[in-house]
């Protein structure tokens, strides 16, 4: 039975967290096909057929789809769903708002944030913040999966020459319609993507402190994230935060900066591979996690850190 | 206009996690239960609505044992006006719980479905949406901010990289997220009263549902420790140790 991938994409290009759930399906079975649901996403389906280890790009291009409206993308997904022994996406906000929806359809349970395979049929995910690691075991017919990209390495994005199949099937629901985004401009790296992060958190004091950060991350190519306290503080907007709320991340570098270190905050970064932590407060639990932990203040130790990089 | 939210019991926020001797299972003995943080704001967006005059009725239900009635009281003495127990053992997966929640959905009629986007144990992030597949309606998920109009509600979400709105079409199912209210703490007055509201108990067999999934738990075990590092005295020292030790920096 094959693995079914519904491809991460803004429409023009392929989002990186897609790569590491082929990773995740290569290790269930050998024949990966992989779904572009979009509108004139013709370069999506480019970047699709070339990623190592996908066989067949299953392609629906529409301007029903253009949005991916969980609504429509989940029937569309059903529709294909025959022969398939595993669906998988990537646990970002779109795979999760979708493949809930797709096993309802399906009569089938769904594991969520999926961070080993075990085996065709059994699989690691974190629960309660990350405090405890459940390894469950599913015999549903079809198993619907949403993958954690810090839990495998991505697959090369180049090299494969997938097969490409049209998909004529247009799902358009009428109870349920676009209106407007608000996409934060940035030419920093996306938080889930980012070799380097560096992190403010309560101890920033407002959101324009945040501009601290920025002379650091220009330096590392890092991009900036918050705890959930600086979030819920108004400082940063929650694209930002970094935990179980928020986004994990396993970047070979996270820098803290004035967080305290909550077990919701160190639920979503204790997988980086190197932390640092700047703080005033000696006792505060981040330090506890953090391979390199410096006692100061941050707004003198930051702009010093910028200076010597 | 009916508000349907659904609250879920669950170990309470602040309370350290920690995983049974025998791997099966984290322990709950003797831990304190509270109501799941997202639910608590599905809660507020339920009753803020009520007082705005947007809706007539708030009903609050959840699946689960007897204890969950205190989690339900505690819905009620924030202002949901009754309460519907689905009497079930503790711990059902997803796809029942949308089962039961959406069959109650049907039976009274409700024209907003409220539910927070994630319980804070089994962390899956998937019964909203669930509950939306089955009843076939729209759904907006991870809600930072609702506004009903014309039959329609307008949901700006909160999506990885920004903000979207959606226009869906009630009846619909709305989860939220974190930035979409501050829930409010119930007062004495109210927490008395509370007790004399009404509540329902049902059983899966009164709403018609066969509950049970096809997973098992192999095991659950206790995540990997980090080793705690080191202390550095200065920046040039972090810096120092960033180059030529951890090689993270060039």
């Amino acid at each position: 039975m094959s693995v079914l991938i519904i491809a991460e994409h803004d429409n023009k290009s392929l989002k990186p967290a897609t790569l590491n759930t082929v990773t995740a399906a290569t290790q269930i079975d050998a024949e990966v096909h992989m779904l572009v649901v979009g509108f004139e996403c013709q370069t999506v389906v480019e970047q699709a057929s070339q990623v190592a280890g996908v066989t067949k790009v299953l392609v629906a291009d529409n301007a029903a789809y253009e949005h991916q409206l969980a609504e429509n993308v989940s029937k569309l997904i059903v529709d294909v769903a025959e022969g398939y022994g595993h669906i998988l996406a990537p646990a970002t906000t779109t795979g999760k708002n979708t493949l809930p929806r797709v096993a309802a359809l399906l009569n089938v349970a769904q594991l969520s944030d999926v961070i080993k395979v075990e085996s065709a049929d059994t699989f690691v995910r974190p629960i309660y913040a990350g405090n405890a690691i459940a390894t469950v075991k599913t015999t549903d017919a079809v198993k619907v999966l949403t993958v954690r990209a810090t839990g495998f390495d991505a697959a090369a994005s180049s090299g494969g020459s997938a097969e490409r199949q049209v998909l004529s099937q247009v799902i358009n629901s009428e109870r349920s319609r676009f209106v407007k985004e608000q996409l934060a401009e940035t030419d920093r790296p996306e938080l889930t993507a980012a070799n380097v992060i560096i992190s403010g958190g309560r101890g920033m004091g407002n959101g324009d402190n945040f501009k601290l950060l920025e002379g650091v991350a220009d330096k590392l190519g890092a991009a900036i994230g918050a705890s959930r306290a600086a979030v819920d503080a108004g400082f940063v907007p929650n694209d930002l935060q970094v935990g179980q709320t928020g986004k994990t991340v396993a970047p070979d570098l996270y820098i803290a900066v004035g967080i305290s270190g909550a077990i919701q905050h160190l639920a979503g970064m204790k997988d980086s591979k190197v932390i640092v932590a700047i703080n005033k407060d000696e006792d505060a639990p981040i330090f506890q996690v953090a391979d390199y932990g410096l006692v100061a203040d941050l707004f003198d130790a930051v702009p010093e850190l910028e200076k010597s990089l | 206009m009916k508000i349907l939210v659904s609250v879920k019991r669950v170990i309470d926020y602040n309370v350290k996690v920690r995983v049974k001797s025998d791997h099966t299972a984290v322990d709950l003995t003797n831990v304190k239960m509270s109501m799941n943080p997202f639910c608590e704001i599905a809660v507020e967006e339920a009753i803020r609505l009520k007082e705005k005059g947007v809706a007539s009725e708030v009903v609050v239900v959840s699946v689960g044992s007897k204890s969950c009635q205190e989690t339900l009281r505690t819905a009620m003495a924030l202002g949901a006006d009754r309460a519907i127990q689905v009497e079930a053992e503790d711990g059902l997966d997803s796809l029942s719980v949308a089962k039961l929640i959406a069959k109650v959905a049907q039976e009274e009629a409700a024209d907003l479905v409220i539910m927070g986007k994630q319980a804070i144990d089994s962390d899956n992030n998937q019964t909203g949406q669930m509950v939306a597949a089955l009843l076939d309606y729209p759904q907006a998920t991870f809600a930072s901010e609702v506004v009903i109009e014309n039959g329609e509600a307008q949901v700006t979400r909160e999506i990885d990289g920004g903000l979207q709105t959606l226009a869906i079409t009630l009846p619909a199912v709305v989860t939220t997220d974190l930035r979409l209210n501050e829930p409010r703490f119930a007062s004495l007055p109210n927490i008395m009263k509370a007790k004399k509201k009404p509540l329902d108990v049902k059983t899966p067999a009164d709403l018609g549902v066969e509950v049970g999934s096809n997973v098992s738990i192999v095991s659950v075990t206790p995540p990997p420790q980090r080793a705690g590092g080191i202390k550095v005295g200065s920046v040039a020292e972090l810096v120092d140790k960033l180059k030529n030790e951890a090689k993270v920096v060039s």
